[in-house]
């Protein structure tokens, strides 16, 4: 068989069509070159690694994990931050540094939880209100979205949580339902432009059904958004988690969780102010990180040059 | 009562789109782009429609394919009446008229390989059971000089040339009987162009396919084309076979356009009528100039140009000109009126 | 022949090369190019060839930090671009060079009236000699250039915004920003291309009659070889990155001696019928790894091994038309 240089290959089909690995693997170096182009990706990068690796192996890298639990010490209660205790003690004598690295899970899980519960039917509603723009569907998903955006977010969660029992699962479905409607407004808008490029009206024109024209033809075009604002959504769902346990709603003592240490310890400021400010760094370096990556794959999902 | 003659595969019968865009005090304003259309293709040519921008070709293009309802008229195609947006015509009238639009890299989607774009038409309009896609999709490549393992690319790693390879290799995987062209070459290199043309021009052969041909390079239909329909502002100025078209055109646009043509022979440049430089814009199809649409920009225009429309007449067999130059009892030549 | 006392332009030995994964794009190879005093000189290639780049190379508008200039001067009246510091730049894009771009819906800022962008043209270039410009005056003198673009009503037009002009009239209005204020230099890239054809055809006849008036010289860059012949005195042709044939714009249609310019013209279809020819086979190579020798010996059928090894010079055909290809040389 000729191809278009003159060549001949002349292998039999079954071999030449052996399909290629995952284009995103094989396109890792490009990948990465895009990702690391700036700087600051790579140090989010890092941050980001180190508070999963953190959070994982969190009994073995807390230099005392029993005090992350029900563990009191007043002999120690206050000390500042030593050798022994990097991040100094908090009011009950635990080591403010271990209570972090394990509050870290929570902060984690729930920003799993909350964005593997709130992506997918907010991505689904957008899609089908994007699609069918103009007509009742755009009009009920949108509407039913504004409402949801327009009550203040914090309120809402408040709101929710306060109703239900305060424990880590119900605050986790309060930010669930504030979070879905960002999604669906940003596939509404992505899908709605999309639907109008010449690929789309191909595949109508060629009789597609709208399953196949919405999943197949629309979506896989709006995964670069998508994936950029979860992995920047990753911090700003902590910070609403440790919003919402700063004010005892959330994570339940023993359990140590960030909001709730900022809280606790702000009545001691400004003497003690370790007790406070470690755990409001904390909650910093965590958004910093998610943010700073975040940009990077942003860079690394853009289409352009390189 | 319209009839299909028996060699017209697509027949336009006063065919009009107007698009509408607001509405003043004198009432719904609309955008007039294709007014009052009559044409037919027949099996196995290619008709060229040219025409600049605002002439209407690509919204006749589009009707017929069903991207538009048509605002009156009528479509046949095949003894059918096909003047519906596609969604409502049938499945087996999408496999029959296929589009292969201008710029191949919106036509293709970015985030889809090869083998998935081809696998839709195959699904939909073939009977091929799904262990045989490959090996018909290996074929489609073929008969489009691509190799195989193009299946597994994805839009930009293709140059510009075989992307618009892989488009047509879509539109011939449902086995139409008429390819709609809109401008496929204009976004391409001259050397890829030629590549492509000659492709498109022996799958013709090959194939037994009817070409509508939309493009506004003179040139390039010169040499695609076997009839040609010139339009402005959404009417037909003049209809010819190639060769005539060039040779002897008529209608004054005509002439402004071919001689505006940049050429680089000069075999060519004897062939250009004398030189128009046009004066002015080209005018607007939401508001068109009354009478004949060209007159403001003729440089022939009489009176009668600008309150009368002017009917098609047929000087001579197969070739129709719109203009009241040709109205009158004597014919006379406009070349150096 | 290179007659040294006029010489405009003089590009030598041009090498660019862009920053990308895996490397560099190598894109310019040695670029040669001489534009004299009230000459109108043709640049041909098609896409990706790398006319843009050699054009924006000229007024140094590459895109900051990812592009490289491993060797090669252009020298403007003498003295290398390259080396100019940020002042010597500002003066020769607002008093010697100007650009017409290609799409000038792109090139006219949407949000801004004609006047006030056409104004600040002004006012910056001006502003490079006297200290302020008053406002009257900047009416005055920006009403003139529209006039000279032939833009119908100039006083009225000021207070429009690009969006209210036709594809013409835009394409008018940026070449009256370029012609301004004198210059010595117009680089035109693919005027008209995004214009219907009778439009097209009424902006290159402006282009002609300006630079006849102005007595500037002209750039035209453009993929289309019947414009180049209908606009130009001289053209060169380019293929990735390299200078293949140049020539007195009638020697090169009546004479081309080059096989990419030779596929070129036979690619071209013609008013007078008779079909069209099948094309260059091949595509046009990987900048990343370019070909050692001639690049484009990979799709040339008259190659021989040498033409891999090393890249052809310029051979002289006849009077003022080089050719770089070692074929021209037997």
């Amino acid at each position: 068989m000729r191809n278009l240089s003159g060549g001949q290959s002349n292998s039999p089909i079954a071999v030449n069509l052996a399909r290629p690995k995952s284009l995103f693997w094989t396109n890792l170096g490009r990948n990465w070159y895009k990702f690391s182009r700036n700087p600051l990706s790579i140090i989010g990068l890092v941050i980001v690694l180190v508070i999963i690796i953190s959070a994982i192996f969190a009994p073995w890298i807390a230099p005392y994990p029993e005090q992350a639990g029900p563990f009191v010490d007043f002999e120690n209660a206050g000390q500042p931050p030593s050798l022994q205790h990097l991040c100094g003690t908090d009011n009950m004598g635990r080591d403010i540094f271990s209570r972090i690295v394990f509050a870290f899970r929570g902060a984690l899980i729930m920003a799993i939880v909350v964005l593997a519960l709130a992506v997918p039917p907010g991505v689904l509603l957008g899609l089908i209100a994007g699609y069918f723009q103009g007509g009742w569907i755009d009009t009920v998903i949108m509407r039913i979205t504004d409402i949801f955006l327009a009550v203040p977010p914090l309120i809402l969660a408040l709101a929710v949580a306060s109703v239900l029992e305060p424990n880590l699962m119900n605050a986790m479905i309060a930010v669930t339902l504030m979070w879905w409607p960002w999604y669906t407004r940003l596939l509404y808008g992505t899908a709605s432009s999309i639907k109008n490029e010449y690929f789309v009206i191909a595949a109508e024109l060629t009789g597609a059904g709208k399953f196949h024209i919405i999943f197949r033809e629309i979506l896989p075009n709006c995964l670069s958004p998508i994936f950029t604002k979860i992995a920047l959504d990753v911090g700003w769902v902590i910070l609403i988690g440790a919003s919402l346990s700063f004010v005892g709603l959330g994570q339940q003592p023993p359990t140590p969780a960030l909001g709730q240490m900022v809280s606790d310890g702000a009545r001691y400021m400004p003497i003690f102010w370790w007790m406070t400010i470690f755990p409001a760094l904390a909650i910093v370096l965590i958004l910093l990180g998610f943010n700073l990556m975040g940009d990077g794959i942003r860079d690394m999902l853009e289409r352009g040059m390189g | 009562m319209t009839q299909l003659g028996n060699d017209e595969i697509l027949k336009a019968v006063n065919l009009k789109k107007y698009f509408r865009i607001g509405k003043d005090k004198k009432g719904p304003i609309f955008v007039r782009a294709v007014d009052g259309v009559n044409f037919s293709i027949k099996y196995g040519e290619t008709l060229g429609l040219v025409g600049e921008s605002g002439s209407g070709k690509s919204t006749i293009a589009y009707t017929v394919v069903g991207m538009y309802r048509p605002t009156s008229g009528q479509i046949l195609f095949k003894g059918q009446n096909i003047g519906m947006e596609a969604v409502r015509r049938p499945l087996s009238l999408k496999k029959e008229i296929q589009i292969v639009f201008q710029d191949p890299s919106s036509s293709l989607n970015p985030e889809q390989t090869v083998e998935q774009i081809l696998s839709l038409p195959l699904r939909l309009h073939t009977r091929t059971p799904k262990r045989q896609f490959k090996e018909k999709m290996v074929e489609l490549l073929e008969k489009v000089e691509l190799p195989s393992d193009y299946l597994y690319k994805l839009p930009l790693s293709i140059g510009g040339g075989e992307k618009q390879m892989v488009a047509i290799a879509r539109a011939l995987a449902s086995n139409p009987s008429l390819i709609v062209l809109d401008e496929p070459t204009s976004a391409l290199d001259v050397s890829i162009q030629a590549k492509v043309i000659n492709k498109l021009m022996n799958l013709q052969k090959e194939l037994n396919l009817t070409y509508l041909f939309i493009t506004h390079d003179l040139s390039l239909e010169r040499n695609v084309a076997s009839r040609i329909v010139i339009m402005y502002l959404g009417k037909i100025c003049e209809v010819a076979d190639a060769a005539t078209f060039f040779e002897k055109p008529l209608h004054p646009y005509t002439q402004m356009l071919i001689s505006s043509v940049p050429v680089i022979t000069e075999e060519e440049e004897k062939l250009k009528p004398k030189k128009i430089v046009s004066i002015g814009e080209i005018g607007s199809p939401v508001n068109p100039p009354s009478g004949c649409s060209f007159h403001p920009r003729c440089p022939y225009r009489m009176p009668i140009c600008s309150e009368v429309d002017p009917e098609m007449i047929e000087v001579s067999p197969g070739h129709i000109v719109r203009c009241h130059l040709f109205s009158r009892p004597e014919k006379t030549d406009s070349k150096g009126v | 022949m290179e007659t040294k006392e006029n010489i405009l332009l003089n590009i030598k030995n041009l090498h660019v090369w862009y920053r990308v994964y895996g490397g560099y794009l190598k894109v310019l190879n040695g670029v040669n190019l001489i534009v004299r005093e009230g000459e109108r000189v043709g640049l041909v290639g098609e896409a990706g060839c790398g006319k843009t780049t050699t054009m924006k190379s000229i007024l140094q508008i590459l895109p900051p930090g990812d592009f490289l200039i491993p060797k090669g001067e252009i020298y403007y009246k003498g003295k290398d671009i390259l080396k100019m510091n940020f002042s010597e730049i500002q003066r020769l894009r607002s008093k010697e060079i100007a650009m017409i771009f290609q799409d000038p819906t792109a090139a006219l800022n949407p949000v801004f009236t004609i006047g006030t962008q056409i104004g600040d043209v002004i006012k910056y270039s001006i502003a490079l000699e006297e200290k302020k410009v008053y406002k009257e005056k900047l009416k005055i003198l920006s009403a003139r250039a529209l006039k000279e673009a032939y833009l119908p009503d100039p006083e009225r037009m000021l207070v429009n915004y690009p969006f209210q002009l036709s594809g013409g009239m835009r394409q008018r209005t940026c070449i009256a920003m370029a012609i301004s204020s004198s210059r010595n230099l117009l680089i035109a890239d693919e005027p008209g291309t995004s214009l219907d054809v009778t439009i097209q055809d009424q902006i290159l006849h402006l282009l002609k009659e300006i630079v006849e008036k102005m007595g500037a010289s002209i750039i035209l860059i453009t993929h289309s070889l019947g414009v180049a012949r209908e606009m130009t005195d001289r053209i060169y042709v380019m293929y990735a990155g390299t200078i293949v044939e140049t020539a007195l714009t009638k020697d090169l249609f009546k004479n081309p001696v080059h096989p990419y310019t030779k596929g070129l013209l036979a690619s071209v279809p013609k008013l007078s019928g008779g079909g069209i020819a099948r094309g260059i086979p091949g595509r046009i190579p990987d900048y990343l790894n370019p070909p050692q020798g001639c690049r484009f010996q990979p799709r040339c059928e008259h190659s021989t091994s040498s033409c891999a090894e090393n890249p052809p010079q310029f051979f002289e055909v006849e009077e003022g038309h080089l050719v770089a290809c070692y074929l021209a040389q037997r």
